[in-house]
């Protein structure tokens, strides 16, 4: 007996460790298989979650903390001016009513240094572009000083440490503004690195500029300035502000019934006004106003929950007159101030409560608005890179807050709205993500994308979906069998082409010949259903002897030399055709007689070439769901004396419509995100307009074109995630209703 | 007619026609692609022809036949050409005349009734150059240090004169790209050598002096090959042919910028097939010139080539033992079937959305970190931090990874359940009866699915214009420089070769038929990729088509 047993388990492999061994690999692979598999499944859906978290972020509001309390830092009974922080968030400088300045450790308020601009009496301030740093101080005597308040950065072994410096952009010597010498009461200043102008009302309403143009010195280090002075006249109305904007071409008073004199100074010799805007509806004086970063927008807060955005629009007569752009409400606190960020189109506001709000003008967005204080804050303002805000009250304290706000200009909004951007005549769609100009601001509109989208989508559908389903309802339904078994497979290794060749020949091949044979492509269009017709009732009224020799079914080879002659034929007409009718040139033609501009790289181009890319997509599934249908039911309707053709619309197409219908949602789905094609065969420009002649961009052409130069992490780089992840959302849900309806027309197959 | 209407037959037809059409733009397309892209290399007949000018006098031009068109009046008229007589149309021909340098165009669109003589000369020389594009001529005589040399054969002599020179050519190239290159890489690693050592705190007086040794030793041998490589640009430099070009004036050509000439007026049928299979070859086999232009597209083949193989190393094992955990081990229930949908519609997600992907993930996130780890010392210059192949083949590889599934399952379905039975039956395991039994089965199936992915991955562009491909990679991705196998470089593909020369290059003219070439290459490789991968799985249903019942 041991001899048998030992027998059997030699012939089953059954010895105990052997068998152990076997049982181990069992599990062993049983686990391995599902770690692999799950791991597989789970790197392909961290596409979309990737996708997700690089988006994320442009939707997050900001985020505020509070980093530092203290007392102001040497405080004297004198009021403080303004104060500036460098770019680190390290350092501040204190400017005060007796000209003194103080530079002090923004982390804890110690005192580095105290400097006295101007011993004289100060009696009115006004401060530049806030990326300048300049400020002007205007004096009891009729002169001002302006000073830039900077910071110079000094490396050392230890580290780097930061220190105010104080510069005399127009020289040590105060400025004669006011040549009777009158106290100045209001005062601002512009400067660039050409010119410099200072406006300033005296005591007696008089309104003065004073303009200083750069003069190239022999000696290097030595600036020198021509200083023009002029008067523009005696004001009537009592002024609550001055400025000028970043060019030095528009100036703004603002007076204290809620309305703005706007200014042409870019001669001084010739001041115009060019109108009094009224801002204010119960003629009061406004709350704050500021020039937003860029130097061309006011933001103007009213003496209520209101902050508004203006901007000087040209009108008809190339005159400027501002218009009213956006309007931030921001619930029931009353604006006391608002500081505009250095580069972005942003504004930080304060409430008399003690609210602190940011508000980002293009997006038109709030993104926070929380209560910061139980006291009062008489001022506020925001380091260069906006992650400081610095706070006094009225106590005499200084907060100093830690701002987290990267993205502020993505908004729902601005992606899918209409946006007014400055220097635009009206709201707009526009994707402009970059430009040379440092002033510029990105104009991230997705809608002219999309619309791109769709348009080059549509066009090849057009295309693309009558061949397709006509070309599968006759493989599916009539085709012989020997015909089908190799035109199938040949229509479907189209889908393997590479979209590049098509790409390439549409953009160089077909494009080119598009615009010098439009009329004979146009012909083609129209003359081959007919030609196909007109041969169709001949061979039906030819003798049965000469037509017998052609089973049913193989129709499409006979058709295939008609064709070739009506295209030949047409093409080679062209060009008379287009002497004839459209003088020679159709393209010039279109533009100068129906005013339509044509590029050669147009839609319909990007049409015929992704509507071939398409075909075998629509044309294989559709074929599928059409031959599926089971045959007893065609039979049933033919024995009942229905014709094929009826029994094919009847019945054959009702029970496969679901499969006809899933076919076309994958075709688009796959023109929704064809990249190269596009690429190639259109201009690029992001248009919106339907017009079959212009070219469009697409979503996925303009990842492709601007991935490679967007700065990684900046906001263009999150868009164009974002846009990457609108056509994985857009593609996969339209394949997955597909692949559902599929199914349960299997389901229905199976059944029937 | 009422009844034929009636009878849908008109209907019956058109959708005939439907399907003619898909036929006749498929293998339209391929047919224009084949006679563009086979056609360039052939040796055309050079004409010499008489044009008649606007204001009488001629001019002979030498060129071959590029292309030729009816165009109408209006249009010839648009573009600011003066006409006589009234015709309405005009048959115009365009020659590529070459010979950029003194014409300013390669290119000229003559009207054929303004042509008074044509002739096709024995001894027209075609010369295809290092720069310039190709120039046509008779070749007068051949020049050595500027002094005419007397011969009685001048071509034969000429001939030789090139060999020489394309001898010398290849000397320089040996030096400059592969000992400069190497010393180049060397001097690279002792400088990373030292970061490295600095950044860890280890960096001794002697380590320092061992290293500037290293360097010394490696510039003095730089210093010798600059000695040989002046020597030999003196030597290529020697001689020179004077040619007659069709204007009539004689041009000094430097006979080190010739790549190869030939007299194709003068070559019989044999001659025209030899010299075409080797363009052939040297299209294959060659680096790209002029802004690739010119020349052939061997780094785009490779590139292409090798970033295939390494995506399928990497998808081949993953695809399948996802496909297998999805067949063979999860429980066929509702997230099983979520799963295989969502697996089955990445396969539709847009290309371009991969790339963003590979380039956000793989890129930055992944590449950023290693260089972070491992490649401290080259910073702030990326190592893998920065498009390259690896980061493509990976990508490429998630993006075809739902073909290899979707095709390994179907295989699997396709293993009849008695056989599974039977194994199982026998007293096997289930992973015995999958190893030694179903995989086995299912194997043309993964093979179909992996010729499918490469066919796939080949012709993809979109993708990798963001994750690593460039126009121009100065080494390929594979060479005989430490580690051999350089996964961080950048690489050409020959997807992106059309798309760049097609559309990004200075002379859209001349390069065009250069892209069709490719285009052909491309399009004869995937097409015989899907026509293995579709006869495998034919093979596999035929196989198994008896056991079900």
């Amino acid at each position: 007996m041991p001899k048998m047993t030992s027998q059997s388990n030699i012939l089953a492999g059954q010895s105990p460790t052997r068998r152990k061994w076997r049982m181990f690999n069992d599990k062993a692979a049983s686990h391995l298989v599902r770690l692999g598999g799950l791991s597989v499944i789970f790197a392909i859906t961290l596409i979309f979650f990737y996708l997700l978290s690089v988006v994320i972020p442009l939707f997050e509001g900001a985020e505020i903390e509070k980093r530092y309390e203290y007392q102001i830092p040497a405080l004297t009974e004198q009021q403080t001016l303004h104060y500036v922080i460098d770019e680190q968030g390290e350092v501040a400088i204190r400017l005060s009513e007796d000209g003194i300045a103080t530079s002090f450790n923004l982390a804890n308020g110690e005192v580095f240094e105290q400097v006295t601009l101007t011993n004289e009496k100060i009696t009115s301030f006004g401060r530049g572009d806030p990326g300048s740093g300049n400020v002007v101080l205007g004096l009891a005597n009729g002169s001002a000083i302006a000073v830039k308040l900077g910071f110079k950065t000094v490396f050392t072994e230890t580290g780097r440490t930061v220190s105010a410096e104080y510069t005399h952009i127009l020289g040590e010597d105060p400025i004669e503004v006011d040549e009777e010498g009158l106290a100045l009461t209001h005062i601002t200043l512009q400067s660039n690195d050409e010119s410099t102008s200072i406006v300033a009302i005296n005591e007696s309403s008089t309104l003065r500029i004073t303009k200083f143009l750069k003069e190239d010195s022999l000696f290097e280090d030595e600036v020198e300035f021509e200083q023009v002075n002029a008067t523009i006249g005696q004001l009537d109305y009592d002024v609550q502000k001055l400025l000028i904007d970043n060019v030095q071409r528009l100036m703004y008073v603002a007076d204290n019934v809620g309305a703005i004199f706007v200014y042409d100074i870019s001669d001084i010799e010739d001041v115009r006004l060019y109108e009094r805007k009224v801002i204010s509806s119960d003629n009061q004086p406004f709350a704050d106003i500021q020039l937003a970063a860029g130097g061309v927008s006011l933001i103007i807060a009213q003496q209520s929950d209101s902050v508004s955005q203006w901007f000087p629009v040209r009108d008809e007569n190339n005159d400027y007159s501002l218009a009213l752009v956006r309007e931030f409400h921001l619930g029931n606190s009353l604006i006391s101030q608002v500081t505009p960020e250095y580069f972005r189109k942003e504004f930080f506001s304060m409430s008399e409560s003690g609210e602190l709000g940011i508000h980002h003008l293009t997006a038109h967005q709030t993104l926070i608005h929380e209560k910061v204080s139980d006291v009062k804050i008489t001022q506020l303002v925001i380091s260069p890179r906006s992650n400081y805000a610095l706070l006094e009250d009225a106590e005499g304290k200084i907060q100093v807050w830690h701002v987290i706000n990267e993205y502020p200009e993505v908004s729902w909004s601005s992606l899918w709205g209409k946006v007014w951007y400055e220097g635009y005549d009206e709201a707009d769609y526009i994707w402009q993500s970059s430009a040379a100009d440092s002033d510029f601001e990105a104009k991230l509109s997705l809608v002219p994308l999309s619309f791109g989208t769709l348009k080059a989508a549509f066009y090849a559908m057009m295309v693309a979906v009558p061949l397709a389903i006509f070309g599968a309802i006759y493989t599916a339904y009539f085709m012989s069998s020997r015909l089908r078994q190799t035109v199938k497979p040949t229509i479907e290794i189209m889908e393997a082409l590479p979209t590049v060749i098509l790409g390439f020949l549409a953009g160089l091949w077909f494009a080119p010949f598009l615009e010098t044979h439009m009329p004979g492509v146009f012909a083609v269009s129209l003359l081959l259903p007919l030609g196909v017709l007109l041969f169709a009732y001949l061979w039906y009224k030819s003798p049965k002897s000469l037509t017998g020799w052609v089973p049913d079914g193989w129709q499409p080879i006979l058709l295939i030399p008609i064709i070739i002659l009506i295209v030949w034929g047409a093409i080679a007409v062209s060009p008379a055709m287009e002497t004839a009718f459209f003088g020679g040139n159709m393209p010039i033609w279109l533009n100068q007689e129906m005013g339509i501009s044509y590029d050669q790289r147009n839609a319909m181009v990007v049409g015929f070439a992704m509507g071939f890319a398409v075909i075998p997509t629509i044309y294989s599934i559709a074929e599928d769901a059409i031959f599926g249908v089971p045959k007893h039911l065609t039979n049933g309707s033919l024995a009942l004396g229905a014709t094929p053709w009826q029994t094919l619309t009847r019945v054959v197409i009702l029970t496969a419509s679901p499969g006809i219908f899933s076919a076309v949602m994958i075709g688009f789905g796959r023109a929704v995100g064809e990249t190269m094609i596009v690429l190639m065969a259109t201009g690029n420009t992001p248009i919106l307009d339907f017009n079959i002649f212009e070219g469009m961009r697409t979503l996925s052409a303009n990842i492709a074109v601007e991935m490679p130069e967007a700065e990684v992490g900046s906001t263009h780089y999150r868009v164009l995630f974002l846009a990457a992840l609108i056509l994985f959302i857009f593609t996969f849900m339209f394949n997955t209703i597909a692949e559902l309806v599929r199914q349960r027309l299997r389901k229905k197959y199976s059944s029937l | 007619m009422k009844t034929w209407f009636k009878s849908g037959s008109p209907w019956i037809w058109l959708s005939a026609s439907a399907v003619s059409m898909s036929l006749i733009m498929v293998v339209g397309l391929i047919g224009l692609i084949a006679i563009r892209g086979l056609g360039i290399y052939w040796p055309s007949e050079i004409h010499q022809i008489d044009v008649k000018k606007v204001d009488g006098s001629s001019e002979v031009l030498i060129g071959e036949i590029y292309d030729s068109e009816i165009v109408s009046r209006g249009r010839l008229e648009g573009a600011g050409i003066k006409l006589e007589g009234d015709e309405q149309f005009f048959d115009r021909t365009l020659y590529k005349v070459g010979n950029r340098e003194i014409y300013g165009v390669d290119f000229k669109w003559v009207l054929n009734n303004k042509i008074k003589s044509e002739v096709y000369p024995q001894d027209i020389v075609v010369f295809e150059r290092r720069e310039w594009g190709n120039l046509y001529g008779f070749i007068e005589n051949v020049k050595e240090n500027n002094v005419i040399k007397p011969v009685t054969d001048v071509w034969s002599d000429f001939q030789s004169r090139v060999d020489r020179a394309m001898d010398l050519h290849e000397q320089i190239k040996v030096i400059e790209k592969d000992e400069i290159g190497r010393i180049n890489a060397a001097l690279e690693r002792l400088r990373l050598k030292a970061k490295k050592l600095e950044l860890t705190g280890s960096l001794t007086p002697e380590s320092i002096i061992e290293i500037e040794a290293d360097t010394a030793a490696q510039n003095k041998i730089y210093e010798g090959l600059q000695g040989r490589l002046a020597a030999l640009y003196a030597e290529i430099k020697r001689d020179q042919v004077v040619v007659k070009v069709a204007s009539g004036q004689s041009v000094d050509i430097s006979i080190s910028e010739v790549v190869r000439t030939w007299m194709p007026n003068n070559m019989g049928l044999f001659e025209k097939i030899g010299f075409y299979a080797t363009s052939v070859w040297l299209f294959v086999s060659e680096e790209p010139r002029e802004a690739n232009t010119e020349g052939g597209i061997f780094p785009a083949i490779f590139g292409t080539i090798m970033m295939v193989i390494i995506m399928s190393i990497i998808v081949t094992p993953f695809g399948i033992v996802a496909a297998v955990y999805l067949k063979e081990y999860a429980s066929q229930g509702f997230i099983t079937r979520t799963i295989r949908i969502a697996v089955n519609n990445l396969a539709g997600v847009p290309s371009i959305v991969y790339g963003v992907f590979g380039l956000g993930f793989f890129v930055y996130f992944l590449g950023g970190n290693i260089d972070q780890l491992f490649f401290p010392e080259a910073l702030p210059a990326p190592t893998f931090g920065t498009p390259g192949i690896l980061w493509a083949s990976l990508t490429l590889a998630i993006l075809t990874v739902p073909v290899v599934i979707v095709a390994t399952e179907e295989g699997l379905s396709r293993v009849p359940k008695n056989i599974r039975e039977g194994s199982l039956a026998l007293g096997a395991t289930k992973w015995e009866t999958l190893w030694k039994t179903v995989l086995p089965m299912a194997s043309p199936a993964m093979m179909t699915g992996l010729i499918l992915a490469v066919a796939r991955a080949a012709g993809e562009v979109a993708p990798l214009m963001l994750v690593g491909v460039v126009k121009l990679a100065p080494t390929l991705p594979l060479d005989m420089t430490f580690p051999y196998l350089h996964l961080d470089r950048k690489f050409m593909h020959l997807g992106f070769h059309i798309y760049d020369v097609g559309f990004q290059s200075p002379n859209i003219e001349a390069a065009r038929p250069l892209v069709y070439a490719t285009a052909f290459l491309l399009v004869v490789v995937i097409i015989f990729l899907n026509l293995a991968a579709i006869s495998v799985r034919n093979r596999l249903r035929e196989k198994f088509k008896g056991y079900d019942s």
